[in-house]
């Protein structure tokens, strides 16, 4: 006997000895092993299928919801100008002092080289219109501010214009050239990244701003490497060299560099995360001076998402409407016959969805069958054709078509369990028909038409397929802008919020199913 | 109200039967749509509506030419070879894993069953555009857009719920001593699976199988993002063939998809009622 359970008896001697299993431990712990080994053995068998779900299907979610408030471009591309923008006061309505313009040129000039400026353009430009051409256009021009200095230094001496020049002075610098050291720690980086040799490469025309720099500040007379003399010689042609202004020389290139809310943008999404594509998500903007409604015309979130509510409703409406008598039907008749009339449900809910919709393209259209047989018939004229299809109505109807066996299915179910002789018996104590029906047998299917419901819109809140192909523009839901951010207007961020947005009301919904009807109890046919 | 007594009064006999006709439209409206379609991929001219001729049963006005152009030409050919190709793939990935997750969920006592059930049926009830979006961010990250393989790993995880849903359900009415009889008598846990328990749920595992498989044969909105131009598959040439209403093929392709659907629906209702019947023989 083990000491724990001698201590146990010591401690109640009123009570008889534990019980033992057969190999001489007490029950009780025999048992609780057992329940161990179960309960392992089960997480064991889910485990596999538990981590292929998480990997593949929850974290690219949580990757979707990441996407959404990650904004770390802006300060990728732009860390010197991010940083020198801290002290700007853009309540001043002044454009920034010339450091700024000067971290914005070395930025520019390396994202330039890097290919990425666009990319950062087109971030801010979500935020203001423009941005992304004064990004392209100016992203041509940087050469051009460089080139003053360029002039100057290989008026001195041609020996600069050779990558191995560079190269020397580089591994000579120390901490002596930082403006340069920095510019050609990034040359190296990039020329790596693309697979050059830097030694042998071209050199970027930024160095000889760069080492201009470091001149005029006089870091540059800490040197005394192999290059000293040639140093010396470009110092001395310094001394009498007006340098233009980056200020004033991206304002030649571009006026909007001037104004100054297109850097407020800037510092406002310089944060390496932001609410900003939330905001956008419901028709606000974080401006200079906080959250703010956007300009009328860009108002579009908050009607599409209105619109994808009352749209969804509308098609659970008519699912209920449809639905019930249907369902009804099939729960009181003789087994027999229902079980016939049930492939009718059944047969569109096992037809792909993609053939449920071109029927209904062919029917709705103008020139489809609708239209055709109510022509023939005298009803409407043949220029009276309605219009059915690539608006609002197109959608409803055939989503309701589509979603209907789902709302059928549940509602059935439920119905099916509710005895007969509760209506008999309220008629027999002297209830109309419809009190029969309204008091005793609508109560009883309540459930079946909360879960029906709840699922019919989940599930159309979420379409796609449906409205791109019936809904024209009147007709679309929030699924379908997000499918236009992601594949059209490459604006993933929004895309992503938008779909957190509509991830979120999904998951309510799917924990109120939860609740009421238990995911365990999902039926399919 | 299942019977007409023979006393009912006018009111109730004009209901009883108003009701029936109610119902008959709803049955219409359910089933017409995939119905009108099938005559009109017999079209003649490449109409999406009847023609005349049609109508007035002109042999004329019939052909097969959009089934030979969906049989012939290499878009829709590839389109349904690559289908082939996804599907049962998927489908075999979600059943086996689905199946053996399914059997642990069913044991008596697990923990944080709820929540891992919840986990497991999520690609059900998250919109597809959202598990689309999400799974394009990230298998670009590791660089499995656009294969095979990215493909069947989307599809697999959309159809384990469907997996999940119906073999637990079968295992609801699984008689838990039949294994621990066969494990009396000396079978180890794997044969005691195989030849005890995998028999009487088959039925669930199949019907299971075959929703996994019409979840990836139909799935359109997922493989738009994460597919590409060689992984095209029927849903999705149909999508892009409906958007542009290029020809009456799609409502060939959409026959025969109908044609399948039928199939499917009978396979599952006989699997059904199958295990419904075990289940009844079954003690307890």
């Amino acid at each position: 006997m083990s000491d724990a359970t001698t201590a146990d008896t010591a401690k109640n001697p009123s009570r008889p000895e534990a019980v033992l299993a057969a190999d001489g431990t007490p029950l009780k712990k025999s048992l609780n092993r057992a329940l161990r080994r179960q309960k392992i053995r089960a997480l064991m068998l889910i485990a596999p299928l538990l981590l292929f779900v998480l990997i593949s299907f929850v974290a690219p979610i949580g990757d979707m919801l990441f996407r959404s408030v990650e904004n770390q471009i802006v300060s990728e591309t732009l860390p010197r100008t991010v940083v020198a923008l801290k002290e700007w006061d853009e309540a001043s309505g002044e454009p920034p002092s010339e450091q700024v313009y000067q971290a914005l040129y070395r930025d520019m000039f390396i994202s330039v080289e890097r290919k990425e400026h666009t990319r950062v353009g087109q971030r801010l430009n979500y935020e203001t219109t423009g941005i992304s051409s004064l990004f392209r256009k100016s992203g041509r021009k940087m050469d051009d501010i460089a080139e003053p200095y360029e002039d100057l230094i290989l008026d001195v001496d041609k020996g600069w214009k050779t990558p191995e020049r560079w190269a020397t002075l580089y591994d000579s610098a120390g901490t002596s050239l930082p403006a340069f050291t920095s510019a050609y720690e990034a040359f190296v980086e990039t020329m790596t990244e693309d697979g050059k040799d830097p030694a042998t490469t071209k050199p970027w025309e930024m160095f000889y701003s760069e080492l201009y720099d470091d001149i005029a500040t006089g870091d540059a007379a800490g040197y005394n490497g192999p290059l000293s003399a040639e140093l010396a010689a470009v110092t001395n042609a310094v001394q009498g060299f007006a340098a233009p202004s980056f200020a004033d020389a991206f304002t030649e290139i571009e006026e909007d560099w001037a104004d100054h809310e297109v850097w407020g943008t800037i510092k406002v999404y310089a944060p390496r995360f932001t609410p900003g594509y939330f905001l956008t998500s419901i028709d606000m903007q974080l401006g200079p001076d906080g959250i703010e409604a956007q300009p009328e015309e860009k108002q579009i979130y908050i009607t599409l998402f209105k619109r994808t509510l009352i749209m969804s409703l509308v098609i659970t409406g008519s699912c209920i409407l449809l639905g019930y008598p249907v369902a009804w039907l099939l729960a009181n008749l003789p087994m027999r016959v229902s079980n016939l009339l049930m492939i009718l449900v059944l047969l569109p809910f096992w037809t792909s969805l993609l053939v449920r919709t071109s029927a209904w393209k062919v029917l709705l259209q103008q020139q489809g069958v609708i239209n055709d047989l109510l022509v023939w018939i005298g009803l409407i004229s043949d220029e009276g054709r309605l219009v059915m299809i690539n608006n609002a109505t197109g959608t409803i109807i055939a989503m309701t078509h589509i979603l209907l066996p789902f709302m059928i299915l549940p509602l059935y179910s439920v119905m099916q369990t509710i005895p007969p002789t509760y209506l008999r018996a309220a008629k027999s104590l002297g209830a109309t028909n419809w009190t029969a029906f309204w008091r005793v047998y609508f109560p009883q299917s309540v459930p079946g038409i909360g879960a029906g419901s709840i699922l019919v819109f989940i599930l159309s809140i979420g379409y796609y397929i449906t409205p791109e192909i019936v809904g024209g523009t009147k007709g679309v839901f929030i699924s379908n802008r997000i499918a236009y951010h992601i594949s059209s207007s490459l604006n993933w961020g929004l895309a992503a919020a938008l779909g957190s947005i509509l991830l979120a009301v999904v998951l309510l919904l799917y924990w109120a199913y939860d609740k009421i009807v238990g995911i365990d109890n999902v039926k399919l046919g | 109200m299942s019977q007409l007594p023979p006393y009912a009064t006018v009111g109730q006999r004009a209901w009883y039967y108003g009701f029936r006709v109610i119902c008959a439209f709803i049955f219409f409206f359910l089933i017409a749509p995939i119905l009108v379609i099938i005559p009109l991929s017999f079209n003649a001219e490449n109409f999406f509506t009847y023609t005349p001729g049609m109508l007035r049963l002109d042999p004329e006005a019939y052909s097969l030419k959009h089934y030979r152009d969906f049989l012939t030409n290499p878009e829709w050919t590839s389109a349904v070879w690559n289908s082939v190709r996804i599907a049962p793939m998927a489908t075999l990935l979600s059943v086996s894993l689905g199946t053996l997750a399914a059997v642990g969920l069913s044991q008596s006592h697990v923990p944080g069953r709820r929540a891992i059930m919840a986990i497991l049926i999520s690609p059900m009830i998250v919109p597809l555009i959202i598990s689309a979006t999400g799974m394009y961010f990230f298998y670009s990250k590791i660089n499995i857009v656009g294969t095979y393989w990215g493909v069947v790993l989307a599809h697999t995880v959309l159809g384990i719920p469907f997996v999940i849903i119906t073999v637990t359900a079968t295992l609801v009415g699984f008689d838990k001593s039949l294994t621990r009889a066969a494990a009396n008598m000396g079978a180890d846990p794997v044969t005691t699976f195989f030849r005890v328990q995998m028999p009487l749920i088959l039925p669930g595992v199949i019907s299971g199988g075959l929703f996994a498989f019409i979840t990836s044969f139909d799935e359109v909105v997922v493989v738009l993002f994460i597919g590409s131009a060689e992984l095209q598959t029927l849903p999705w040439q149909m999508f892009t063939g409906l958007r542009e209403q290029i020809s009456p093929t799609i409502l060939a392709a959409a026959t025969i998809l109908v044609a399948i659907s039928i199939g499917l629906l009978t396979t599952v209702e006989i699997l059904r009622r199958r295990s419904e019947r075990l289940r009844g023989m079954s003690p307890g």
